[in-house]
């Protein structure tokens, strides 16, 4: 009796749901997904337009020079101090940031007792939420005096020291996403290697780390994307000096803290110098692009099936 | 057998012609097959023989699956399940189905058993309330579960979670219960509760299982159906299966023979 009700209600509200929302919804939910791709696109558009403007005016082997002066009466747009300038910081701080973080995360994830983690796991996070304006100022203000008691020669604006303080920015970065793809390795993997008599760091290196390297090493070439594209830390500390050199205790200029310099007024809106910007991005762009791409190659070539 | 010979009965499924490819392989043959009300039908065969591939198209749970081609009819209280006039929500909540590995929500108990009434549009606390005992009484859970039904799902044990996700199942009021291997990452002692709860249950609904283990299909079932490489062998009376085999297939495969 009661059962038969049940069943006549359901069965009645069914017949007179109407599919509305169920047709409607995916449709809205589409045109959201569309936004982003929309905006992707529409900022490749202006990059590639104005980097077409720069590029008629100026020749690509000019582009390869070592020369940069874009504000001088004959003015010169060589961009390879610019990736000079972010190759440096980019390679210091991923020296810092991979062996920490990496560390990090073997010790989150297989030694931590549960109260350390607890502990532990928050602060790393408080890490990733420092914005980098202040990072930048720490670089400056801290960091580099500090170098320059072991480096006398260490100019005030210099390479080393935001590199550095870069890498402590992506430590986070990289010991949160390679720890979970450690965890995500099941945990009866983890079991044949001890019921072998392995010990805890050989069931780390021989077991975890190789079961889990398709996302350590996406979490790396994504944090090498994060600095590559890094500005505040850059423009604050390592200065503006367009100079060619392979010294790190001198300032260079990164593409990204170009870009700074320049929308701060100082490059007349249509002038070469202001296009410069549009392909200095577009080359930026490239770069992260291709990395991200390599990220989800390895991602999905070298990951160990179970 | 109370069912078995009663003239009342009436076919709650008939399937004619059932073709189903997955791709370019095809996984069912030319399935015909007539289910009786209130009856358990017991699905048997090796893995791989489309057994449980057969179960879902039931309900159409093959929907899900893009690949996935079907030929033929599958008539339910003489409707066409493939027919575009059928709702396949209507079809789910009148064929309701438990899984292999227990699946509860995350969430209470009592939230777990009136999912299904909810989203149907049952507001009513009290009415939910009796739902959600008569169905835990129906599915033996209620005596171990009545004093923490705000308690999460996960704290049952894997037995009591199947006989959860039985209870939800019965929430809605389905006419038939299809289960596919409803007990097989169970023990022993779940696994007796369980068939014990069939008995029961093949009152109000008419039950269709596929199981691996051949005593329990001959402990519970009216019938059997035995199914090889996507065809369906032979489907009778369970002792005439189990005891008289036509096919000498059917016998090689009860008797261990191979599979």
């Amino acid at each position: 009796m009661e059962s038969n009700n049940v069943r006549e209600i359901i069965q009645q509200n069914i017949r007179k749901k109407n599919h509305f929302s169920d047709k409607l919804m995916p449709k809205i939910f589409l045109f959201m997904a569309l936004i982003s791709v929309v905006t992707t696109f529409g900022i490749v558009y202006t990059l590639i337009f104005d980097s077409i403007k720069f590029f008629s005016q100026v020749p690509i082997s000019e582009v390869f020079s070592t020369k940069l002066s874009p504000l001088s009466k004959n003015p010169s747009f060589g961009f390879l101090p610019l990736l000079n300038g972010t190759f440096f910081t980019t390679i210091i701080a991923m020296l810092v940031a991979v062996p920490i973080g990496m560390g990090a995360a073997i010790y989150l994830s297989q030694f931590a007792s549960e109260q350390i983690r607890k502990i532990l796991k928050p602060v790393l996070e408080v890490l990733a939420g420092i914005p980098t304006i202040v990072y930048g100022f720490f670089a400056y203000s801290f960091v580099t005096p500090l170098l320059m008691k072991l480096i006398p020669s260490l100019g005030a604006k210099n390479v080393l020291s935001p590199g550095i303080v870069m890498g402590i920015m992506i430590i986070p970065m990289v010991a949160s996403l390679s720890e979970d793809a450690m965890n995500a390795v099941p945990e009866i993997m983890k079991e044949g290697a001890m019921g072998l008599g392995s010990t805890k760091l050989e069931t780390t290196t021989k077991v975890i780390i190789p079961a889990s390297i398709s996302g350590i090493v996406a979490s790396v070439v994504l944090a090498i994307s994060r600095a590559i594209g890094e500005t505040m830390i850059v423009t604050i500390a390592s200065g503006s000096a367009k100079n060619f050199t392979f010294d790190i205790t001198q300032s260079m200029q990164t593409m990204t803290a170009y870009i700074v310099e320049f929308t701060s007024g100082d490059a007349g809106s249509g002038t070469v110098g202001y296009y410069s910007l549009y392909a200095v991005g577009l080359i930026l762009f490239i770069f992260t692009l291709i990395i991200n791409l390599i990220a989800q190659y390895i991602a999905r070539k070298y990951r160990e099936e179970y | 057998m109370r069912n078995l010979n009663g003239n009342k009965s009436k076919f709650v499924y008939q399937v004619k012609g059932l073709n189903l490819w997955y791709g370019d392989k095809q996984v069912l043959k030319d399935i015909n097959m007539k289910v009786l009300e209130n009856e358990i039908t017991a699905i048997i065969g090796p893995s791989g023989c489309g057994k449980s591939t057969f179960v879902k198209t039931l309900n159409r749970m093959t929907d899900n699956i893009p690949i996935v081609r079907t030929e033929g009819e599958i008539l339910y209280n003489s409707q066409d399940i493939f027919n575009s006039e059928m709702k396949v929500e209507e079809l789910r909540t009148k064929v309701g189905m438990v899984f292999q590995k227990p699946n509860p929500f995350p969430k209470s108990i009592f939230e777990n058993v009136v999912y299904g009434p909810k989203i149907h549009g049952i507001k009513s606390k009290k009415t939910l309330m009796e739902i959600a005992e008569q169905s835990l009484r129906g599915a033996a859970l209620w005596e171990e579960v009545k004093d923490r039904l705000s308690d999460n799902a996960y704290g049952l044990s894997g037995g009591q979670q199947q006989r959860l996700c039985i209870a939800r199942t019965m929430a809605v009021s389905p006419e038939v219960i299809l289960m596919d291997e409803p007990t097989a990452s169970l023990d022993p002692v779940a696994t007796m509760k369980i068939e014990e709860l069939m008995e029961d249950l093949k009152k109000e609904y008419t039950i269709i299982i596929v199981t691996h283990n051949m005593q329990q299909a001959a402990r519970i079932s009216d019938k059997t159906a035995f199914f090889l490489s996507g065809e369906l062998i032979e489907f009778d009376k369970t002792n005439k299966v189990f005891g008289n085999p036509a096919d000498k297939r059917t016998e090689d495969y009860i008797t261990g023979r191979f599979g």
